[in-house]
């Protein structure tokens, strides 16, 4: 294996609510490589969104080092952090969040709109994307046209289409039944399969199981391949 | 992200919303049209006065006397005359008379004059004739009557030949006036001029009012002013209090600062009104704003910057207040011609005032946008992404 894609070391931030200090990460270190399919799993409160939020390069530690494709994150500034996640990370997130008043099309080519990729080129590779997710014919629709299952593969597209170096879902199946989720699982097992590196949030273990690799992460604290610590946990 | 495509996106939340937009733009529409009718009014009556008092011909010299210590008596008015330069001369008594004919009376400005006045003050008579030298000499009872006078006391009678009573004297009428208007608000058709011997005896007065020189040519003027002013200074050593010497060239001076003033103290009413259409687009961009808080996360999220935000709202306020400029321009000058038109006023639209209040909406709109714009720049990511 080459070099890790991201590379976490000593991660610590706190958060200061009502006066006490809560450890959202406490120490976290992990590396995850180029091509895995990773799950975080862990309870709510468990800093599993704070993880994500590091990782997606919305926020940034208080100590620790956190190295995106080498960078060091905690030295830029806000803007190079919008060209970060502009670049390197494609995120999927629960309610989807595509903006109501764009077309899926739209929707796609937003990321392409900041990276100041060129009109007609834009319009490609966005109905390329949709034609990945089998959306094309509904290029046109708006989102509140489209079913909750139609619109997590459009919000896929939009993460596809700055061809991102990650993928950062966030509970991408939380807000679907169950049939739509196994094929938003399916086509993200797919991507994977193409080579793109995927991290998948979860706090159901059955989503999480699909994964490659499994951490979880409990008190601010992550623990590698947490098969043991889940069969042990009565709350997965 | 260029500027064209930021844009085009602002149109485009614009239109989504259109009631909301209309509403926030008609602030702006009503101040930029009221710049526009209100400035256009009053450089319409500004022309106007110009062009009357250019009417006299530029050539004039008023000289005002007050009080009754000055005798500036016929002997020096014909000094006066005979000074270099100098075309014509034309002394004036004026008072207000009671003139009556059968049962009609009102009160009407007397002119009492000589025959040079016709010249000088550019007053021709549609009917009849003017006043002669003849008329003066012997003290003749006889009077030149304006057209509303004429039309007041005579109908559509013809007035010449007829009588009229003034202050209980009985006056024939020998001419009638050309209509010349109104101007700042005095009629000019509403008078009566009588020979200036017969008018000092009406007024019961020898005191001359005013006297007005025509000049040979505009190019003297200054020469023929100094020159009339040094000769009144040595007929009335330590008097010079007591008149004063105008040309037409002060009077328009005077008029233009006062038409200024008055265009922009209805100009700078109205701009109040564009400073509150700017205080709408702030406060419906502020709405805005915490109404797109979860848009505005996403966009960050997958890579807008806070340039990118900030020019997107910015834009979008600048784009509200320029269509609402340009539509109150176009407001402006339909509404314009349309008072022009009912009220048959003079209104002049000059470009550079359309320009300007453009302008002015396009700088209201950066003004009022640049704050709720910054603060949608500076939303934190992850919170905004949060907002329900």
């Amino acid at each position: 294996m080459g070099k890790p894609i991201i590379q976490i070391s000593n991660l610590m931030k706190t958060y200061r609510l009502g006066g006490e200090t809560v450890h959202a990460l406490n120490n976290v270190s992990i590396e995850i490589e180029k091509g895995e399919f990773i799950a975080i799993i862990g309870p709510s409160g468990s800093g599993k969104s704070t993880l994500m939020n590091m990782i997606g390069c919305l926020d940034q530690p208080h100590s620790g080092t956190y190295l995106l494709d080498g960078k060091d994150i905690g030295k830029l500034n806000d803007n190079q952090l919008a060209t970060i996640r502009n670049r390197k990370i494609g995120f999927i997130f629960q309610n989807f969040n595509l903006l109501t008043k764009l077309t899926a099309l739209e929707n796609v080519e937003l990321p392409l709109l900041y990276a100041g990729v060129s009109a007609k080129e834009r319009r490609e590779r966005a109905l390329e994307g949709l034609n990945k997710v089998g959306l094309k014919e509904r290029a046109g629709h708006l989102p509140t046209q489209l079913s909750g299952g139609q619109q997590q593969r459009v919000a896929i597209a939009r993460a596809l289409a700055g061809n991102p170096a990650i993928l950062l879902a966030d509970e991408p199946t939380g807000a679907l039944d169950s049939k739509t989720s196994k094929e938003i699982l399916l086509i993200m097992k797919e991507l994977n399969e193409l080579g793109h590196t995927i991290i998948l949030i979860t706090h159901d273990l059955a989503i999480a199981k699909q994964a490659n690799r499994m951490v979880s992460i409990q008190d601010g604290q992550l623990q590698e391949n947490g098969g043991e610590l889940v069969g042990n946990l009565p709350i997965y | 992200m260029g500027i064209f495509q930021s844009i085009k996106m602002a149109l485009k939340s614009i239109k989504s919303n259109k009631l909301r937009s209309a509403l926030t733009m008609l602030g702006m529409i009503i101040g930029v049209s009221s710049v526009i009718i209100l400035v256009s009014i009053a450089q319409g009556s500004a022309a106007n006065v110009t062009s009357q008092i250019n009417q006299l011909g530029t050539n004039l010299l008023t000289i005002n006397t007050f009080g009754s210590d000055l005798a500036l008596t016929e002997d020096k008015i014909k000094e006066l005359s005979k000074l270099n330069g100098v075309k014509a001369v034309s002394p004036v008594v004026s008072g207000r008379v009671n003139v009556k004919q059968g049962r009609t009376s009102s009160q009407v400005t007397l002119t009492g004059t000589n025959a040079e006045y016709s010249t000088v003050r550019d007053t021709k008579v549609s009917n009849g004739r003017f006043i002669t030298d003849l008329d003066l000499e012997y003290r003749q009872k006889i009077a030149v009557i304006g057209s509303d006078t004429a039309s007041t006391f005579f109908g559509t009678e013809n007035p010449v030949g007829q009588y009229l009573q003034i202050d209980g004297t009985s006056f024939k009428v020998v001419g009638v006036l050309v209509s010349k208007g109104s101007s700042m608000g005095q009629s000019g058709d509403n008078v009566v001029i009588v020979p200036l011997s017969t008018g000092q005896r009406l007024v019961k007065s020898t005191t001359i009012n005013q006297v007005y020189l025509q000049g040979q040519s505009e190019d003297q003027m200054d020469f023929v002013m100094n020159e009339v002013e040094m000769a009144l200074a040595s007929m009335y050593p330590n008097k010079s209090d007591s008149y004063s010497v105008t040309n037409q060239q002060d009077l328009m001076d005077t008029m233009s600062s006062v038409t200024n003033t008055m265009t922009m103290m209805l100009g700078g009413i109205a701009s109040i009104s564009l400073l509150v259409g700017g205080i709408g687009i702030m406060n419906i961009m502020l709405v805005s704003v915490s109404e797109r808080t979860k848009e505005i996360g996403i966009r960050k999220a997958i890579g807008a910057k806070r340039r990118d935000v900030l020019l997107q709202f910015l834009i979008e306020a600048v784009v509200l207040s320029g269509v609402g400029g340009l539509i109150g321009i176009l407001t402006g000058v339909g509404l314009g011609k349309l008072v022009s038109s009912i009220l048959s006023l003079t209104v002049s639209f000059t470009p550079s005032v359309m320009v300007l209040s453009f302008l002015f909406s396009l700088a209201v709109g950066v003004v009022f946008g640049v704050f709720p714009a910054n603060k949608a720049s500076k939303l934190n990511p992850i919170q905004a992404l949060r907002y329900e």
